[in-house]
């Protein structure tokens, strides 16, 4: 490759690499503050749905192996 | 001033405003925040099933949406469906190569597929009276680390070229190229809403990226190695990574900044896969030790561990309806935890 080819490569790269970063810099940012209080109230809200947080009584865990009864 | 000193000097200008912008909404952190709420109870599962049937090592698992069929894929050259409440393998797909590195379920059921170091992914059908390979999608220039179906007639793939990929499943084509990483893209995660998804790469940033027009919106950095694992959390606001540094990280996409990291000085080693479950407050976190640790996502501590494994931990996924956590391992078991 010609150094002048090379030279137009890496112009190109350096175009890409700041027209990128100024579509990174111009997002909306909210305050972690809220994006925090935001998170906090979705897992609340969702909590008792959460199965693994909650726990799964035996007689409803599909996974669980039924053992057989021995009548003794 | 030639324009390559004069872009380089204006790409210093924008990281610098980008890092004051998201200094300037750093006005607390996730953890410091939850310290009022209350800690999440400490989790202790128990081991319900033990798949076995691998004859290698397990590199990917991911269920089905039906909360009970999955599918896996070891290096012994084979993906298996099995049904989760009975432990019964249903199929069982011969691949081509047997160097696989992922394995996906389409939403409907009727798909799977599968890629690693052919640089090609696969997709089979598995309704058809004999499993049929439907599609070899090839165009990666570099091993298939992760796909995901977004429908029958699309799948979204990452790979070792550094780029992600969108394709047609009628055609066989890519519809979308996505380049920015600089490193071995290694995992990716859909959002709920499916307009966006996340990659992480071995460049050590996660990317945003819009599925339609594929432009990168966002990069969170931090992490100081390679990303292995990522997730969108439930609400889609936010995301977490897994990384060889040993951590996982939050980053909020609104904010768009890491909020909080989940380490521990006692664990040096890398994060390999993760899975939440279903209110996004416990992070399911597998680990080169050969443990799945869990974690409290809003307060950072660590709440549990899933030891059972002899390897390495390479795969963790939580069903939809959150009954359950699938690990899967290097030791080529995978076993389902409740």
């Amino acid at each position: 490759m010609s150094s002048k080819m090379q030279s137009s490569n890496n112009i190109a790269q350096a175009r890409r690499t700041v027209q990128q970063l100024r579509v990174e810099a111009n997002i909306e940012r909210i305050k972690v503050s809220k994006a925090s209080a935001d998170l906090m109230n979705y897992c609340s809200e969702h909590a008792k749905y959460d199965p693994l947080l909650m726990g799964i009584p035996a007689s409803e865990n599909p996974f669980k192996d039924r053992k057989p009864c021995t009548i003794l | 001033m030639g324009e390559m000193e004069q872009m380089k000097k204006e790409a210093e200008a924008l990281k610098t405003q980008i890092e004051a912008a998201r200094k300037a909404v750093h006005d607390t952190d996730m953890a410091s925040a939850a310290a009022g709420v209350a800690p999440a109870p400490q989790v202790q599962l128990k081991t319900r099933k033990t798949l076995k049937g691998h004859l290698a090592k397990i590199y990917a698992m991911h269920w089905s949406t039906d909360n009970r069929l999955m599918v896996s894929a070891s290096q012994d050259g084979k993906l298996l469906i099995w049904d989760s409440h009975s432990g019964n393998k249903v199929n069982a797909v011969p691949l081509k190569s047997s160097w696989v590195m992922t394995c996906a379920y389409a939403p409907s059921g009727n798909l799977v597929a599968s890629g690693g170091l052919d640089n090609m992914c696969t997709v089979y059908n598995l309704k058809t009276p004999v499993i049929k390979t439907v599609k070899e999608l090839d165009a990666h220039t570099g091993y298939l680390s992760c796909a995901r179906f977004l429908s029958d007639t699309e799948i979204l793939t990452s790979s070792g070229d550094t780029t992600c990929a969108l394709w047609d499943l009628e055609t066989g084509k890519q519809k979308t190229v996505f380049l920015n990483h600089v490193g071995d893209c290694m995992c990716l995660s859909l959002s709920p809403d499916m307009n966006s998804f996340v990659s992480g790469a071995c460049d050590s940033l996660a990317k945003l990226w819009d599925v339609r027009d594929g432009q990168c919106k966002q990069t969170f950095q931090g992490h100081t190695s390679d990303i292995n694992a990522i997730s969108f959390i439930p609400s889609g606001n936010a995301i977490i990574t897994g990384s060889d540094d040993c951590t996982c990280k939050m980053y909020d996409i609104r904010a768009d900044q890491e909020v909080i990291c989940y380490q521990d000085a006692a664990l040096n080693s890398g994060v390999t896969s993760l899975a939440l479950s279903t209110s996004g407050r416990l992070i399911f976190a597998g680990y080169d030790d050969f443990n799945c640790n869990i974690w409290d996502s809003l307060k950072g501590e660590k709440v549990g561990v899933l030891s059972g494994h002899d390897n390495r931990v390479s795969c963790t996924g939580v069903p939809e309806d959150g009954m359950c956590v699938c690990t899967g391992s290097w030791d080529s078991f995978l076993k389902i935890w409740n």
